[in-house]
C-alpha cells in the first residue's frame, strides 16, 4: 500500500445531481490492491450514489474514474464489469424467480459446445461455491424468492466471488445477516484481500466495518469529510467525522470538512 | 454415494407422503397437470352434453387445426407477459401481414412469375415474416428505447395495423391463395397422411427417450441427485403414449366421401366395395404450431436469451445491474412476436383461402387469455410455453364445444369471459397455497 504503486481505482472530483440536489459534490476516493476502504456516512450522505457511479448504475455529471492508472469510461454496469468491478447491492439485486445457479451466472452463463445453457455445469459450480460459503445451503432448485435474507446474501456474495472480481463493492454487506453469517463474511473479506482484491465497504454503522477496513473515507452532504488509516484515528473520532463533519488530526481532510 | 448433497436430498424426500413423493420423484408440474385435468373435464362434459359428438376423431382433428393460429401467437405472448409487457396489437398485425401475404401471392407475384409458380408460397411467406419482424421490431424499439409503455404502443398498433390492413386493398378481400400456400391451412390436402404421421410420432418418441437419457447422463456427470429410474421410465412411457395416441387419433379421421371420390377419379383408382379410407394424419398447421412450441420452449429454457427474459421478468433492475442489455432483449421479444403473428397469419389466411381486412379481429384477447390461463403471471417472471399452448387449446375447446351444442354467440362470449376470470382466480389461490 505504498503511494508509489498506482491505485486500483482512483475517482477524482466526481459530481452528480438529481434535479438540483447535488447528491455527490466533487468527491475523490481511491483504492489500492489488497486494501479494504470503508466508505462511511449517514443515510443520504451520498456514499451509495458515489459507489453506484463506479459500478455503472448511475452516470456521473463530471469527474474522472481511473482503473489501474488508466481512465475508464464507465456508463453502464457492463462497462464496470469489463473493468473487473463487481457490486453487491444493499437491495440484493437478484433475479427473484430463477434459481441460485442462474443468479450466480446471470449475464455470464456457462454454455455447452452447442451454444445452449449448460445448467448442470452451472449447478455444479454453484454447489461448490455455496458449499464453501454456506455449507448448509441446499435449495438449489428453488427460485431465490423463496430463500431467507441470509441465504440471499450468500448468493449475492457468491455471485461476486465467482467472477474473480478485482474490485469488489459491498453495500451494507452484513446488514441482513445473523452473527454467524457476519463472521463468515469477515473471513471472506480477509481471504479476498489476501488475493489482492480491492474492496469498498459501504456502511452507515462504523461498528460493522471498522475492524475489517484498512482505511476509512467519510462522506457528509455529498462531500468527502476526510480519509484516514484505521490505525491513526479512533472510532469516536470517526464518529465525529460522520456526525459533525469534524476532521481529526490523524486524518487527511477533504472538501467537506468543517474546521 | 457419500455425497452429502445427495443423502440430504434423499432424507428430505423420505419426510414426504406417498403422493408428494411421487410428484417430487417425477418432478411433474402440478399446475400444468391441473390444467390438463380441467381440459379433460371440459372435454368429457361436452361429450356428455352433445351426445357423443365431441370426442370424435373428426371434431378433435378440427379442434387441433382451429387452435393452431392462436397457439402459435400465445407462445410469443408468454415472453411478452413474462417481461411485464403486453401486446394488444397481435390480431391487427396478423390481419395486416395476412393481407400483405395475400396481395403478394394473388396480385403481385402472378404478374412477375406467373400463377401457381412453385416458389410463390415461400416468397409470400418470407415477405410476411419479414413484415411481421419489422412491425414487431418497430413497436419493440419504441417500447424499449423510447420508453413508451407497451400497453400504449400496442394499443396504438391495434388501430394502426387494422387500418393499414384495410388500406392495402381499400377493404377488398383478396382470394384465392396459391395452392401450395393453402396447405398451411390444413384440410385433406394440408395433412401429412398416415405413414408420415407415424414417422413423425416415432421420431418424437425417440426424441423424448433421448432427452431423458441425456439429462440423466448430464446429472450423473457431476454426481447430482437423480430421479429414480421408475420415474424416468414412467415419464417417458406417458410422453410416448400421448404422442402415439395423438397420431392414432389423427389417422382415425378419414377423408370425406366426396373428396375421396374426386381423388379416386383423378388418380384412376376404383373405390372398393367397403369404401376407400384415406387417413388425414396430422394437419400441417398443427405440425407448424407444435414445431413453434418446441422451438420456443428450447429458446426459453436452453438459451441465454430465454434466461434473460425470465430474469428480467422477476426483477428488471437486477437484470440491468447484472449487465444484461434489457432494452435489446425487450426489442428482440417483440420481433419474435411479430414473426409469430406472421406465421399465425399464414395459417389463418391459408385456412380461409382468402385475406380479409377483418382477419384476426379480437385475436389479441384470445392470445392473452390463452397465455394467462396457461399460467403466465401478469406480475411477470412466470410462465411456460406448453402451458400457453394448452391454454389456447382449452379456449378453443370451449368455443368449439359450444358451437357443437348450438349455443348463441352472445352466450358463448359470456361463458368464455367467465371461464377466463374463474381460471385466473383459481390460479391465484393455487399460487398462494404453493408459495
Amino acid at each position: 500500500m505504498t503511494s508509489t504503486q498506482a491505485p486500483l481505482v482512483d475517482m477524482e472530483n466526481i459530481s452528480i445531481a438529481f434535479g438540483g440536489i447535488r447528491a455527490v459534490d466533487g468527491a475523490s476516493v481511491n483504492l489500492y490492491p489488497g486494501e479494504v476502504v470503508a466508505l462511511l456516512g449517514h443515510n443520504g450522505a451520498g456514499k451509495s450514489t458515489l459507489i453506484k457511479i463506479l459500478s455503472g448504475a448511475y452516470k456521473r455529471d463530471s469527474g474522472t474514474i481511473k482503473v489501474n492508472g488508466e481512465e475508464a469510461a464507465i456508463s453502464n454496469p457492463r462497462d464496470a464489469k469489463s473493468h473487473g468491478i463487481e457490486t453487491i447491492y444493499q437491495t440484493l439485486a437478484l433475479a427473484d424467480n430463477v434459481d441460485t445457479a442462474a443468479n450466480l451466472y446471470l449475464g455470464r452463463e456457462l454454455m455447452t459446445p452447442w451454444g445452449t445453457l449448460d445448467d448442470v455445469a452451472m449447478e455444479h459450480s454453484a454447489r461448490e461455491v455455496m458449499g464453501r460459503l454456506n455449507p448448509r445451503f441446499q435449495r438449489f432448485k428453488d427460485p431465490v424468492k423463496a430463500l431467507s435474507g441470509g441465504q440471499r446474501q450468500s448468493v449475492a456474495i457468491a455471485r461476486a466471488i465467482l467472477f474473480n472480481a478485482r474490485i469488489l463493492i459491498m453495500d451494507e454487506p452484513t446488514a441482513a445477516l445473523g452473527p454467524q453469517e457476519t463472521a463468515q463474511v469477515g473471513e471472506l473479506i480477509k481471504q479476498l484481500k489476501s488475493e489482492g482484491i480491492g474492496i469498498f465497504l459501504i456502511s452507515h454503522d462504523i461498528h460493522d466495518v471498522f475492524h475489517l477496513a484498512d482505511r476509512v473515507a467519510v462522506m457528509k452532504n455529498g462531500q468527502v469529510v476526510g480519509t484516514a488509516k484505521v490505525g491513526d484515528v479512533t472510532e469516536d473520532e470517526v464518529l465525529g467525522m460522520i456526525i459533525l463533519g469534524k476532521c481529526p488530526p490523524g486524518a487527511i481532510p477533504g472538501p467537506g470538512a468543517v474546521n | 454415494m457419500s455425497d452429502p448433497a445427495i443423502s440430504l436430498d434423499r432424507a428430505r424426500a423420505s419426510e414426504l407422503g406417498i403422493v408428494a413423493r411421487f410428484f417430487k420423484a417425477t418432478e411433474l408440474d402440478t399446475r400444468l397437470l391441473g390444467m390438463i385435468g380441467a381440459l379433460v373435464i371440459i372435454w368429457l362434459a361436452f361429450q356428455f352434453l352433445s351426445g357423443g359428438q365431441f370426442l370424435t376423431p373428426r371434431n378433435l382433428w378440427n379442434l387441433s387445426v382451429q387452435t393452431s393460429s392462436i397457439a402459435v401467437m400465445a407462445t410469443g405472448m408468454v415472453l411478452i407477459i413474462v417481461t411485464r409487457n403486453i401486446d394488444l396489437s397481435v390480431g391487427s398485425v396478423l390481419g395486416f401481414v395476412g393481407m400483405i401475404m395475400g396481395v403478394t401471392q394473388a396480385e403481385f407475384l402472378p404478374k412477375l412469375i406467373g400463377f401457381e409458380h412453385p416458389a410463390t408460397w415461400i416468397i409470400a411467406l418470407g415477405i410476411g415474416i419479414l413484415t411481421g419482424a419489422l412491425i414487431g421490431g418497430f413497436q419493440g424499439f419504441i417500447i424499449a428505447f423510447l420508453g413508451v409503455p407497451a400497453f400504449i404502443v400496442t394499443l396504438g398498433g391495434l388501430l394502426v395495423w387494422r387500418g393499414a390492413a384495410w388500406w392495402v386493398t381499400s377493404g377488398r378481400t383478396v382470394a384465392p391463395m396459391d395452392s401450395t400456400f393453402r396447405l398451411m391451412g390444413g384440410g385433406p390436402e394440408g395433412a401429412i397422411g398416415a405413414t408420415w404421421s407415424w414417422v413423425v410420432g416415432i421420431i418424437a418418441c425417440l426424441a423424448i427417450v433421448a432427452m431423458v437419457v441425456n439429462s440423466r447422463r448430464q446429472r450423473k456427470r457431476f454426481n447430482f441427485p437423480r430421479r429414480p429410474v421408475w420415474a424416468e421410465v414412467f415419464m417417458s412411457a406417458v410422453g410416448c403414449g400421448l404422442v402415439l395416441g395423438a397420431v392414432a387419433l389423427a389417422n382415425a379421421y378419414y377423408w370425406p366421401i366426396g373428396i375421396v371420390r374426386k381423388y379416386a377419379e383423378a388418380s384412376g383408382i376404383t373405390i372398393p366395395d367397403g369404401g376407400l379410407f384415406i387417413s388425414h394424419g396430422i394437419a400441417l398447421p398443427v405440425l407448424i404450431a407444435v414445431a413453434t412450441g418446441i422451438i420456443m420452449t428450447f429458446v426459453t429454457t436452453r438459451t441465454r436469451f430465454g434466461r434473460y427474459v425470465f430474469a428480467m421478468g422477476g426483477n428488471p433492475e437486477a437484470a440491468d445491474l447484472a449487465g444484461i442489455n434489457t432494452r435489446w432483449v425487450t426489442m428482440k421479444i417483440f420481433i419474435i412476436m411479430g414473426i409469430l403473428c406472421a406465421i399465425a397469419g399464414a395459417i389463418s389466411t391459408a385456412r380461409l383461402n382468402a385475406a380479409t381486412n377483418a382477419q384476426g379481429t379480437l385475436d389479441e384477447l384470445l392470445t392473452i387469455a390463452a397465455a394467462v390461463i396457461g399460467g403466465t403471471s401478469l406480475a411477470g417472471g412466470v410462465g411456460t410455453i406448453a402451458g400457453a399452448m394448452i391454454g389456447a387449446l382449452l379456449m378453443q375447446s370451449l368455443s368449439s364445444g359450444m358451437v357443437l351444442l348450438g349455443l348463441d354467440t352472445p352466450l358463448q362470449n359470456i361463458v368464455v369471459g367467465l371461464v377466463l376470470v374463474v381460471a385466473v382466480w383459481l390460479d391465484t389461490i393455487y399460487r398462494r397455497r404453493t408459495a
